[in-house]
């Protein structure tokens, strides 16, 4: 595992799960203090926090606080949201009290600034990051993704600063205060859009379910086609790609049959996408999305696999699922002695994806001795073995304690 | 470019490939100081240089690219022929000077070039390298080009973006290769720190589709548990409600929302209707629910008579989550980002001062920076071949005089 030897301490919420989670991915022992009251029973928090050790803690108990600041003096990186962290687990105090600590803040607007104190959930980031502002019709409502997805943002620049603290730290002995915003995190989503305004003045905004600004004439372009059972997603793009799409699209209806229309007379090697009308864009996508109307999503995608066509399906989480691709790369884990599944590691190291190691229902509290036992047990955790069916949290048990 | 002693100062980096997954994490590193080299032809350099806009002025060049530069700042660019056998030895000589390699070729690529994770780690066996690509290196569609703009559709981000009843929405650009890029960079750290332990190397296997997913988690999580198949929604959440965008003057918007009746009851009051808060219609989340139309309505009526700001700020002042829908061209003015600095000017020198944008943290004690602006491409052919590899000049010469910088 890379990141054996590593301990990190996670005290955060939802803004920060993903980090530790990542961490623990790539090999890290990451303990996980979660309140009594948490409620472990929804995915996202059984989504990010599997593959971290649950402790227990009541930071009003003198026993834990003590054990707290045993933990903190071993570890290498402690991850916060300082909101909710609570005043136990200061980034600052922090900082001065473990000099070799890497501490990460993970706040919505970051530790300082103007707006640093303002409130977010994921709408509101995606918002102040911009997001949202490319998401939608052209004339319609911004929108964000159903799924929040500014707190994986967050989560994955966070577990970055991390390890570049801890990269320095190697070197120097030091650890250091990072500190992370999740509003300036969500803005790597956006691609090179702030460009056009720095460049040229020019402002990206909302395309819906077209891709506009690819020609000279004003044409759009379909993304999204209607098909038997949901969308695919298939573009007319130029160049060597796509005219090897193109022409391996107009193959495929052939051999089906399938009426081409204006497509029959178009030359792929010297047609270009940036001088069509909306008249000529329109013609050759009418033949292609009658074509589409009659397959299914997985024959759209086996079919395009096998002529490397450019394209894919619209997936669903069922799609996603099922997709061989994923199967044959083991992506989707269960912990040892579980049934539940859960995105795996996602990363493979020399050809092996790293197993999940540790089931959110199994508190590391329910192990006696208490838990710091010493620096080289907790660098080695051992192996969850045997998970129990999900249960309800055990309001009350705490750090120690048998749950 | 600078000297700074950075987080990363001593990582050497070299990077195969271009467009956006594999150069991205360079940048990342390169910002904290590691050194980055960035490969390409003159004959075929980095897509992004070329293939897209915007560039300076709207007119194409190699060196006139803001696409390119997004993604480049704070790094070296060289220039080698990998069809030239003599480029192929070069670029191998890199490898065994570098800690970290990244490459988003196509799988096997690198492999039929003589530059594989086997190859090159018998020159060096400390040698981290990251692979990236679509499906990843294994799988029946290992094989498949693709794009990020239309993976992000596979791995089901856009079915769940748009209106209930509308098709699916785009997300700006290849979204999901800045997931992949984001996790790659954790992943390259963290087998660099290993290397640095233990003197082992590592081939790292990132498969953009699976970094992508990661940020689906929860759904699938969810449908892995119950079956349950969620759907796009607008802007509704299960449990927040109001919970949307709200238009303002001058066809802004702002975000808003609350997780309890206690929040609705600050809205209320905030925007001057606190009897809402006590009628049957708006009381409960439930009742909330089933009566937006008419809620979204009244808060739509108080955001359209100000400015996004002022609404949020106003808002923000009483309690309420609330932030603009911020513009692209808003990004540049927002109080909070120009604190933190987030988008830096350097000069290049083709396309004069323009911004670069910097990673979402920051260290305390040692901060990172935009180092320097993008590289023109093989502007650094000297410095890196002579200085850093330690090239003799009748080396130099000979692969210059074989054409390997062409």
């Amino acid at each position: 595992m890379l990141l054996s030897n590593v301990l990190i301490i996670d005290a955060t919420d939802r803004l920060g799960w993903l980090a530790g989670r990542v961490l623990a991915d790539l090999g890290a022992d990451v303990i996980k203090l979660e309140p009594p009251d948490t409620d472990r029973s929804r995915s996202d928090w059984r989504a990010f926090n599997v593959n971290k050790r649950i402790v227990e803690l009541d930071p009003q108990i003198p026993a834990d606080r003590a054990r707290l600041e045993e933990l903190l003096h071993t570890a290498d990186i402690c991850l916060l949201t300082p909101e909710s962290s609570g005043a136990h687990l200061d980034p600052s105090a922090l900082r001065r009290d473990y000099p070799r600590l890497v501490v990460v803040a993970i706040r919505p607007f970051g530790g300082v600034g103007p707006r640093s104190a303002w409130k977010a959930s994921d709408i509101e980031l995606m918002a102040a990051g911009g997001a949202m502002a490319l998401a939608g019709e052209p004339d319609g409502i911004p929108v964000r993704v159903s799924e929040p997805q500014s707190y994986g943002w967050a989560g994955a620049q966070a577990a970055i600063g991390a390890l570049v603290a801890l990269f320095r730290r190697e070197a120097t002995g030091r650890g250091d205060l990072v500190d992370v915003s999740a509003q300036a995190s969500v803005i790597a989503a956006l691609s090179h859009a702030p460009a056009f305004v720095d460049l040229l003045g020019v402002e990206p905004t909302r395309a819906g379910a077209f891709m506009t600004g690819r020609s000279i004439k004003g044409a759009r372009y379909r993304v999204f086609w209607p098909c038997r059972d949901g969308y695919i997603n298939f573009i007319f793009y130029g160049g060597v790609a796509g005219r090897r799409t193109n022409e391996q699209l107009v193959a495929w209806m052939r051999e089906c049959g399938a009426d081409l229309g204006a497509l029959a007379a178009i030359d792929w090697k010297t047609w270009d996408p940036t001088k069509a009308d909306q008249a000529e864009v329109d013609a050759i996508e009418a033949p292609v999305a009658k074509f589409f109307a009659r397959l299914t999503k997985r024959e759209f995608l086996n079919e395009g696999h096998r002529r490397e066509m450019l394209g894919y399906p619209v997936a669903t989480v069922a799609d996603i699922a099922s997709d061989p691709q994923l199967e044959a790369r083991g992506f989707f884990q269960a912990v040892v002695g579980s049934a539940e599944r859960f995105c795996g590691s996602f990363a493979m190291i020399d050809g092996k994806r790293p197993p999940l190691r540790h089931h959110p229902d199994v508190p590391l509290a329910a192990a006696q001795p208490p838990l710091v036992v010493s620096a080289a047990a907790l660098a080695e955790p051992s192996e969850v073995t045997a998970a129990p069916p999900a249960r309800p949290c055990t309001t009350g048990a705490r750090l120690g304690a048998k749950p | 470019m600078s000297e700074v002693a950075q987080a990363l100062a001593g990582l050497k980096v070299l990077e195969f490939g271009g467009y956006a997954a594999g150069p991205h994490i360079g940048k990342v590193l390169a910002n904290f100081g590691a050194r980055t080299i960035h490969m390409e032809s003159r004959e075929r350099p980095d897509g992004f240089r070329i293939q897209y806009p915007p560039f300076k002025d709207n007119r194409p060049g190699y060196n006139r690219s803001g696409c390119f530069a997004f993604f480049n700042d704070s790094k070296y660019s060289v220039t080698v022929d990998l069809k030239k056998p003599a480029g192929v030895a070069l670029a191998r000589r890199m490898a065994q000077w570098c800690d970290l390699i990244i490459e988003n070729m196509r799988p096997g690529v690198m492999e039929r070039l003589g530059l594989g994770f086997t190859a090159l780690a018998e020159l060096n066996p400390r040698l981290v390298m990251l692979s990236t690509c679509n499906m990843g290196q294994t799988g029946p569609r290992a094989d498949q080009p693709g794009f990020g703009s239309q993976l992000s559709a596979l791995a089901g981000m856009c079915e769940l973006t748009g209106v209930r009843d509308g098709p699916p929405m785009l997300l700006y650009g290849p979204y999901i290769d800045y997931i992949a890029s984001l996790l790659g960079t954790s992943a390259a750290l963290a087998g660099v720190i290993r290397s640095r332990r233990t003197g082992k190397g590592a081939l790292i296997d990132l498969s953009q589709y699976e970094c992508g997913l990661v940020f689906m988690g929860a759904a699938l999580r969810e449908f892995f548990a119950s079956g349950r198949v969620p759907a796009r929604c607008g802007n509704d959440d299960p449990v927040a409600v109001p919970h949307g965008a709200f238009p303002c003057l001058d066809r802004e918007w702002v975000a808003l929302s609350c997780w309890s009746d206690a929040d609705f009851a600050v809205l209320a009051h905030a925007i001057g209707e606190k009897e809402l808060a006590s009628e049957a219609r708006f009381a409960t989340a439930p009742a909330r629910r089933a009566n937006s139309k008419a809620l979204d309505a009244i808060i739509s009526a108080w955001t359209a008579q100000r400015n996004a700001d002022a609404a949020a700020t106003a808002l923000q002042a009483a309690g309420v989550a609330a932030y603009p829908v911020v513009t692209m061209a808003g990004l540049f003015a927002d109080p909070q980002l120009c604190t933190r600095r987030q988008f830096r000017v350097r000069r290049h020198p083709e396309m004069g001062d323009h911004a670069y944008c910097y990673p979402g943290f920051d260290l305390a004690e040692a901060p990172g920076d935009i180092v320097g602006p993008a590289p023109c491409v093989g502007a650094d052919n000297d410095f890196v071949f002579r200085d850093l590899i330690g090239l003799s000049e009748a080396e130099y010469g000979s692969y210059r005089q074989q054409g390997v910088f062409d």
